[in-house]
């Protein structure tokens, strides 16, 4: 396969250098602590839980252009597909501990679980109390009988989203946790991909894929996913998807969802827009209620051309804290 | 003659050699990782390897234990990912029983191997059979512990050979652990990339022991 025509400069130095746009990019609202790749809110309000996010870049926006109003305080941002060291989460954790302890947030992946709690450990010598939640969305990287081997993938931006309204509410890190685990275990995605990605400092792709083929259950960093089809056309593709996450929670007549439609990378809002009419139709159709509909590029793979869905079953206790206003680079909530 | 022991010296000249030959091994890790993962093993451990060449040549240690530790940290803080929580957890561990130790001999090839070990299985909770790098390491700190009171010469030989035996019949293994779990049956054939590492150390190591450097 022909490398990828990317817009890059020393490709060693993508990390650095993507982190230094999105600090621009904040205009002062965050900052870049010494050492690359931990990020925090410039103005902690006091005593707050601090909500850290992270995870390996190459995902963008997530996960540090999720930091913001109602949303992430920091970022642990790793290097490309790599967890970030525990270094770089302690740092990160030290400068948002207000005293109420820290809750880590992120997906469900070996490399962040290990990385994520050797640094819970380091903070607990220094008396920081942490908890942490680990997201997994994906139904198609395990059975439900398995849940925690299963991977997080955009499910983590609506996670996301309840935790950073619950931290900016709540000033209590068990009752932060307990809301945060909820909104997770109310939440289901899954992916497909048509191209794939590629490393940006090898410009290898991260798998093969035949011309005429599909990917279904592609992880968000280019794993193989659970099989491999010929392609398919979107309301078939949707229906399937629907069919398989609808099953998963289960999603029932009546249900009130938050549905999220993600591009992977390189699909136009276009063919997302494809996607949305048809889960509209169908959700429609099973009479589960739509409460709000995001569409964009939120967890990407670099130029992985494919989407995922997600889907969140909110109760009242969830949606106060959906509806709360959020702002960050990556996603605002009005 | 074989060789019976390292100074404190030539351990360091030990590592330097496995961290100069383990960045010339991008291209081999990154195609195994590549093959059941995301493809990120050789510029994570290139990454690492280039960190540790560094506080090699900067560092003093005072004992085999501090060496490895220092080794450790730096592996752990500069890769990122699994491969830095399990290999810079593996040469942490190692350095548990030897932070007295003056000299590299065969029973501080088996502290090296049988501590990190158990540190690595108590941080990733894997077992043998799932397909990492304990598969590898798990046989050749057996081997090295067998070899105790040999020369360090037939000791490290040995677990070089168990080691990589072990990596051989991580092939035939699916997946349960890390970003390879999902593949399942298409996880056969392709060894598994951190084992592959773990072999590549001990063989980088024992390639210096037979060079005649030491």
């Amino acid at each position: 396969m022909p490398r990828p025509k990317k817009i890059l400069n020393d490709p060693k130095e993508v990390v650095p250098e993507l982190i230094d746009g999105l600090v621009d990019a904040y205009h002062g609202k965050i900052k870049k602590l010494e050492g690359a790749g931990a990020l925090v809110k410039t103005r902690l309000s006091k005593k707050k839980v601090g909500l850290l996010i992270g995870g390996g870049s190459g995902h963008e926006p997530l996960f540090g252009g999720f930091i913001g109003e109602n949303m992430a305080d920091g970022a642990a941002c790793g290097q490309i597909f790599a967890a970030p060291s525990p270094d770089i989460i302690l740092q990160t954790t030290r400068a948002l501990n207000q005293g109420n302890g820290v809750l880590y947030l992120y997906g469900n992946y070996a490399g962040d679980n290990m990385n994520f709690d050797i640094a819970a450990e380091m903070a607990a010598e220094e008396g920081i109390a942490t908890k942490t939640v680990r997201v997994w969305d994906d139904v198609a990287s395990a059975t439900h009988q398995n849940m925690q081997d299963r991977r997080g993938i955009a499910g983590d931006l609506l996670v996301i989203k309840i935790a950073g309204g619950v931290s900016a509410n709540v000033k209590d890190l068990a009752e932060v946790y307990r809301v945060t685990c909820k909104a997770r275990d109310l939440t289901r995605s899954m992916g497909v991909a048509v191209a794939a990605g590629s490393i940006p400092e090898t410009g290898e792709p991260t798998f093969e894929l035949p011309q005429d083929e599909i990917e279904i259950g592609m992880g968000l960093h280019g794993e193989p996913g659970v099989s491999r089809e010929k392609m398919l056309a979107a309301d078939t593709l949707v229906d399937r998807m629907l069919e398989r996450l609808i099953a998963d929670l289960p999603f029932q007549a009546g249900d009130e969802v938050c549905l999220l439609i993600n591009d992977l990378g390189a699909t136009t809002f276009m063919e997302l827009l494809i996607v949305n009419r048809r889960a509209h139709q169908f959700l429609g159709a099973k009479r589960i209620k739509i409460y709000d509909t995001i569409i964009g590029s939120h967890c990407t793979c670099q130029e992985m051309s494919g989407f995922s869905i997600t889907m969140m079953k909110l109760d009242e206790e969830l949606k106060e804290y959906y509806d709360m206003l959020a702002a960050s680079l990556g996603f605002s909530k009005m | 003659m074989k060789k019976q022991s390292l100074t404190l010296d030539e351990t360091r000249a030990m590592f330097t050699h496995v961290a100069q030959e383990m960045v010339s091994k991008q291209d081999i890790l990154t195609q195994a990782d590549k093959a059941i993962g995301d493809g990120d093993h050789g510029i994570g451990m290139t990454r690492g390897f280039e960190a540790v060449l560094q506080k090699l040549s900067q560092g003093h240690f005072d004992s085999v234990g501090a060496m490895l530790q220092n080794i450790g940290t730096t592996l752990l803080m500069s890769i990122g990912g699994a491969a830095g929580a399990i290999f810079g957890t593996w040469f942490r561990g190692a350095a548990t029983s030897l932070m007295d130790k003056k000299i590299f001999d065969s029973e501080a090839l088996a502290g090296m191997l049988t501590d990190g070990l158990s540190a690595v299985k108590d941080r990733g909770n894997a077992k043998p059979g799932d397909k990492t790098m304990v598969d590898a390491l798990e046989p050749a700190a057996c081997n090295a512990t067998a070899m105790k009171g040999h020369s360090l010469e037939e000791a490290l030989s040995a677990a070089t050979k168990a080691a990589q035996e072990g990596l051989e019949i991580t092939k035939n293994m699916v997946a349960t652990m890390g970003k390879a779990k999902t593949l399942g049956k298409r996880a056969i054939g392709h060894p598994d990339p951190g084992a592959l590492s773990t072999y590549l150390i001990l063989s980088l190591m024992t390639e210096y022991l037979l060079s005649g450097n030491s």
